[in-house]
């Protein structure tokens, strides 16, 4: 009796047919399928792979054993191409580096953003320089993250996104950049008492991020245990766990209200505002596939803020 | 859809009811052809108003003032049309007197006015259920003229208030101030000029696609719908 499955591959919107394999061990995983779709197609790389099972359905995880499908002994499945795929930790990479040396360039006040005469002077605010500690800080922080602490899911992001993604993180930095480095910047309005608030605002919002990444890197690395959702832990910056599912984000939300309060610039709180916008929307939908995933999911728990949203 | 019907068809799809397609009710179809109407009928004033206006003077210098208060009312009142036509009167030529006699402006609110009287003709018709095919052979064909015609227009009006809004600082903020922000209305409007190049193609070749869409089928439609 032969034990080995056949697979077809269609195309997900022509449904013609792209690959016939016959003789596939039932064992295989879909990143095998993957690899012989590759040989017969080069320039579709598995990266740039979706298969599913249904033309409209999500698609297949490269982990996934053929055996363990609702297939019978022939597989059917949809294929859709990607578009070029960059790895994550690229994608990461390049919109993290782009703010931190843009700032950078406007904080030494480099010829040509500034009147000539301003070239490579310095402002007389001590919080210009504080801002500027802050910032860099940040970005250096999401860098090092990227490289030692993140544990992505997929593997990769399509081309287009990440031209998007860059555009509106250096786009936002070099405006506030400009504003809060321009020799006429106006400090604010309660003096040293409001930016080092601000301060230690930023600093606690810093490290509680620092901290809910570590969890969640945690938590995924422990395959152990099969899957769990985060919890708070010895950690009191973690302990924000038990009012929301997105404790990362929260955090996020209130360095950049901090920011804003420290430099009192007009452009520093319309990205605060945005990214406040997109980060409830990334907040929600996680929050939505914890409590799907979880019967025992905390109910007091809401998306990003505390018994708000 | 007797009731046996619909229970076989659940039954069928399990607990997924059937979609349906449903029509605006009576009150809501109502609103939408009083609506329509007013709208036709508001371009028509300001059409009439235009006409009048240019037997009356013999010229069509001046032709602005004579349709400005009903131009404001329909145009801000419709607030499900395109943001550039509210900024164009708005922001561009209420806001800057001297463009108000440019013969740019009579070009694009000739072309708005043509449009608009064509579409919400379409509108109310379609409403009723009965839409002659000329109306909306003319509504898919007057635009390959108008929306150029219009387009352009708009263009020459921006363009004709670039100096004053310079000159005057109109709209805008400048630093030192407490808030560390600044906005150039002068920059910012020739911005909006440099987007009409990607985005006036975009639509006109969408509209194109659409004509051919639903002038090709005629074939198959009497001419109630």
């Amino acid at each position: 009796m032969d034990l080995h499955l056949k697979v077809e591959v269609l195309d997900a919107k022509t449904r013609e047919q792209l690959c016939f394999l016959d003789k596939v061990e039932p064992h295989s995983t879909i990143g095998d399928i993957k690899s012989l779709f590759y040989k017969l197609y080069p320039r579709w790389y598995p990266a740039r792979q979706s298969l599913t099972l249904d033309p409209k359905g999500k698609f297949l995880r490269d982990e996934e054993i053929l055996q363990s499908l609702p297939v019978g002994t022939t597989a059917t499945m949809y294929f859709k191409d990607l578009g070029p795929q960059l790895g994550w930790t690229t994608v990461f990479f390049a919109e993290n580096i782009g703010p931190l040396l843009i700032y950078l360039l406007f904080y030494f006040r480099v010829p040509y953003i500034y009147s000539d005469r301003c070239a490579f002077t310095s402002s007389p605010h001590k919080v210009v320089t504080m801002a500027c500690v802050c910032h860099t800080f940040h970005y250096l922080k999401r860098l090092i993250e990227t490289i030692f602490v993140h544990r992505f899911s997929h593997g990769s992001m399509p081309l287009r996104t990440i031209v998007k993604n860059c555009l509106y993180y250096w786009g936002f930095s070099a405006w506030l950049a400009y504003y809060i480095n321009h020799p006429l910047y106006t400090p604010p309005s309660y003096g040293e008492v409001q930016v080092h608030y601000a301060m230690v605002i930023f600093a606690i919002c810093e490290m509680g991020n620092f901290s809910i990444h570590l969890s969640l890197s945690h938590l995924r690395g422990d395959r152990s245990r099969g899957r769990r959702f985060p919890a708070p832990s010895k950690n009191p910056f973690t302990w924000l766990f038990f009012f929301v599912s997105c404790p990362n984000h929260t955090y996020e939300v209130g360095t950049w209200v901090s920011f804003s309060i420290m430099t009192q610039c007009l452009p520093v709180a319309v990205f605060t505002v945005l990214g406040f916008i997109q980060m409830t929307v990334w907040a929600k939908g996680k929050h939505r596939a914890y409590v799907r995933e979880f019967k025992d999911y905390p109910a007091v728990r809401v998306a990003i803020i505390p018994l708000i949203l | 859809m007797s009731a046996a019907a619909q229970g076989t068809s659940k039954a069928a799809h399990g607990d997924v009811a059937p979609k349906k397609k449903k029509g605006p009710g009576a009150l809501a179809t109502a609103y939408l052809v009083i609506y329509n109407v007013v709208m036709t009928a508001g371009w028509l004033v300001i059409a009439v108003g235009l006409v009048r206006a240019y037997v009356a003077r013999g010229s069509y210098h001046g032709l602005y003032y004579s349709i400005e208060k009903p131009l404001k009312f329909f145009q801000t009142g419709a607030l499900l049309e395109v943001l550039s036509r509210v900024f164009l009167t708005w922001a561009v030529t209420h806001s800057v007197r001297e463009v108000q006699s440019e013969d740019s402006v009579l070009l694009f609110v000739t072309a708005w006015t043509v449009t608009e009287i064509i579409r919400y003709s379409f509108y109310t018709f379609s409403l009723l259920n009965h839409l002659p095919y000329l109306i909306k052979w003319a509504r898919y064909t007057f635009f390959i003229l108008l929306y150029p015609m219009g387009v352009t227009g708009e263009l020459l009006t921006i363009y004709a208030a670039l100096p004053y809004v310079q000159k005057t600082g109109l709209y805008s903020v400048t630093l030192p101030n407490k808030y560390n922000f600044s906005f150039d209305y002068y920059t910012f409007l020739i911005l909006i000029m440099i987007s009409y190049i990607p985005l006036f193609p975009q639509l006109y070749f969408h509209m194109l696609r659409q004509r051919k869409k639903v002038l090709g089928r005629t074939e198959d439609y009497s001419k109630v719908e």
